[in-house]
């Protein structure tokens, strides 16, 4: 609107709070898948991670008035999924994606079940952090409130990068994940790696799920997750398998997801329904520009299965 | 052992005589339960939408010689047609409402051609006589009104003249509600706007958060929405500190600071009387409306942050719909590109089938229906 202060700025201001604000729940399961996919297995279950994670995390600070044990919790619940994934994917002639798929249906379903007491009650929220408090425009200040568990998440993914680059630990991840023959030489037990990674993978995806329900936007319902388990599973692909580069794909997300109610709020309202399809547009061009005709993508783990 | 036998048959021909003479009255149909089936887009305690038409069902639930069927989370698509055979065929359901606008056309029109002797009733949709089966209709309230008041209330303690307004889509009964709360804000402030933010669907959680979140941000402190479920956007108004006024339900208790007043639905009252016809062997009525006269709809109980004076002008208005004398839709009316959508003199009452297909936003809204 022309008497805001801001005035065309608000835009992109509003994008900066939306890719805060929405890209947490991404980046916590993109992070995770990261850590799985490198090691040589997908996890499409995280969707149903996600709704898990954020079904139990309600609960339980409905129940205990702890915002925070619901996250340890959540985490507790995506760590079991993992490893429940991890060890079904060890019987032999099991294929991983169609494995993934069967848990997402059974985790959703199973959230939604014992979910239903909880969709009344106002469970505690997790708090923020005002990281604006330098500014006197109250849309920065804003902007920049700021979820403890977001931090966490950028931390997570510059760690895990780190590690996967600097350590034995990372490097036998890798080394399981681009050539089972070499890890196995080298007496890696694969199979436990891949355990350990896909546990550690759900449990992120839990504290995500988390994120949705106790901070933003804060409540549980069934149309919580709308899909974004799915789509953080597919920026993985588009970031290469780099834990880093998750988080700015997750943060393009968040902001292009922003997109549109920004506009609609500073009454460019016209073409709203182009405008809410910006992050999808964004997934399929970037798709498309990062695909490559040779055998598989640059940076994609050997062993996976789906770039074999 | 004989005589057992003996009074065993004779029992027998008299339970036979007894049906016969039952068939006859046509008392044995009143025997079997008459079977009513639901069905929700989302789920039954939403807080909102279906919340509202699942109470009411619960309340029908208690009624004497009733069957209550209910299937939630049905999509608008051809999954609602399966839904409605699999009630009629397995259940024995003989009337069927569907509550969600996209059941209509072509779903529910096509159930029931097939099936002529199930009688039909969904929530919103405009059912025109000649044009639409005998054995459908449509039934709905006029809940603009209580947007309207609550438009009044808003109006009345913005201090920034922005209310928000957060919709899915932009049917005519959404644009009905965002112009009456519009109108009714301008009644009490006439320099008042309405920032309208659509977010495409009826579940949309983080969307909708993130409309209201966007709406703060431009300075917007009264917010309202028409979703299925407001209550994410009841409690992210709330944690901003700004006003909100609720919708479908009575959503106070998310808002004990902030809520201002609700547009509530009371179904139960719709429900009952078309379980009432249809015990008489009636068909219910096919085009059933009602608004706070009738006591379709209701409003909440105003909030602490309502002034008395604000609450004594939205009283005055509803005491006049109560009485059915308040005409809100009226000329000179404009839409806000400016052209006249009612010219003066005209005035819609409330059940003119004109306004179920409203396409316009009025003066004040910002925003455009596509």
């Amino acid at each position: 609107m022309a008497e805001s202060p801001l005035g065309i700025w608000s835009v992109p201001l509003a994008m900066l709070a939306g890719a805060i604000r929405v890209s947490t729940p991404f980046i916590f399961v993109s992070v995770g898948e990261c850590l799985t996919e490198r090691s040589g297995r997908i996890n499409l279950g995280l969707e149903g991670t996600l709704v898990m994670g954020a079904m139990s995390a309600y609960g339980v600070a409905l129940g205990t008035e702890w915002p925070w044990l619901g996250v340890l919790v959540a985490a507790g619940v995506g760590l079991l999924l993992g490893a429940l994934h991890a060890g079904i994917c060890q019987l032999p002639r099991v294929n991983d994606i169609a494995t993934g798929i069967g848990l997402m249906l059974f985790a959703t379903g199973l959230a939604f079940f014992l979910g239903k007491p909880f969709i009344q009650p106002k469970a505690p929220n997790l708090g923020a952090i005002e990281l604006g408090w330098w500014s006197s425009i109250p849309q920065v200040r804003q902007a920049l409130q700021v979820n403890w568990l977001f931090v966490l998440g950028i931390a997570l993914a510059f760690a895990l990068a780190w590690a996967l680059r600097n350590t034995r630990w990372g490097l036998i991840v890798r080394l399981a994940g681009e050539n089972i023959d070499a890890a196995l030489a080298m007496g890696v037990s694969v199979g436990r790696v891949r355990l350990i990674a896909t546990s550690i993978g759900g449990a992120f995806a839990g504290i995500g799920g988390a994120f949705l329900s106790l901070y933003y936007p804060g409540s549980w319902n069934e149309g919580l997750s709308s899909g974004q388990g799915l789509m953080a599973v597919a920026l993985v692909i588009f970031a290469r398998w780099d834990p880093v580069r998750c988080l700015w794909a997750s943060l393009l997300f968040g902001a292009a997801g922003a997109l549109s109610p920004a506009l609609q709020s500073i009454g460019v309202t016209q073409g709203y329904y182009l405008f809410s399809a910006a992050p999808y547009v964004l997934t399929l061009a970037l798709m498309v520009a990062t695909c490559s005709p040779e055998r598989s993508l640059r940076g994609a783990p050997g062993e996976l299965g789906a770039v074999k | 052992m004989s005589d057992n036998l003996r009074i065993g048959r004779r029992g027998l021909l008299g339970a036979a005589a007894g049906t016969a003479a039952f068939g006859l009255s046509g008392l044995a149909l009143a025997q079997k339960p008459l079977v009513v089936g639901f069905i929700y887009v989302g789920p039954r305690d939403d807080y909102g939408y279906n919340q509202a038409h699942a109470e009411a069902a619960a309340v029908l639930k208690k009624m004497a010689g009733l069957k209550v069927v209910e299937e939630e989370k049905v999509p608008e698509t051809v999954a609602v047609e399966k839904s409605m055979e699999s009630m009629i065929n397995l259940d024995g359901a003989t009337l069927l409402f569907p509550t969600s606008f996209g059941y209509f056309d072509p779903h529910m029109l096509k159930e029931a051609a097939k099936n002529s002797k199930i009688q039909f009733r969904h929530c919103g949709g405009l059912w025109q006589e000649g044009k639409h089966p005998k054995n459908t209709g449509s039934y709905f309230g006029y809940i603009d009104e209580c947007q309207y008041l609550n438009g009044m209330a808003a109006g009345s303690v913005s201090k920034s003249g922005k209310l928000g307004f957060v919709a899915a889509k932009p049917i005519p009964q959404v644009l009905r509600n965002i112009n009456a709360f519009t109108m009714g804000a301008h009644s009490v402030n006439p320099k008042i706007s309405t920032q309208v933010i659509f977010t495409g669907d009826w579940s949309m959680p983080v969307k909708e958060a993130e409309a209201t979140n966007s709406m703060i941000a431009q300075g917007v402190d009264v917010v309202t929405c028409h979703v299925d479920s407001p209550k994410v956007v009841i409690e992210t108004a709330e944690r901003a500190g700004i006003f909100t006024c609720g919708y479908h339900c009575n959503q106070a208790k998310l808002a004990p600071k902030g809520y201002l007043t609700g547009a509530e639905w009371n179904w139960e009252k719709v429900y009952t009387s078309f379980v009432d016809s249809m015990k008489k062997g009636e068909a219910p009525g096919n085009f059933v409306r009602g608004g706070l006269k009738e006591g379709f709809v209701k409003t909440s109980a105003y909030g602490p942050a309502v002034p008395a004076e604000a609450r004594a002008k939205a009283e005055a208005v509803k005491q006049q719909m109560l009485g059915g004398s308040y005409v809100i839709f009226k000329g000179p009316l404009k839409d806000n590109k400016g052209n006249s959508v009612i010219a003066a003199g005209t005035s819609h009452a409330q059940t003119d089938p004109v306004l179920e297909s409203m396409n316009y936003l009025v003066e004040g809204v910002v925003g455009s229906t596509s």
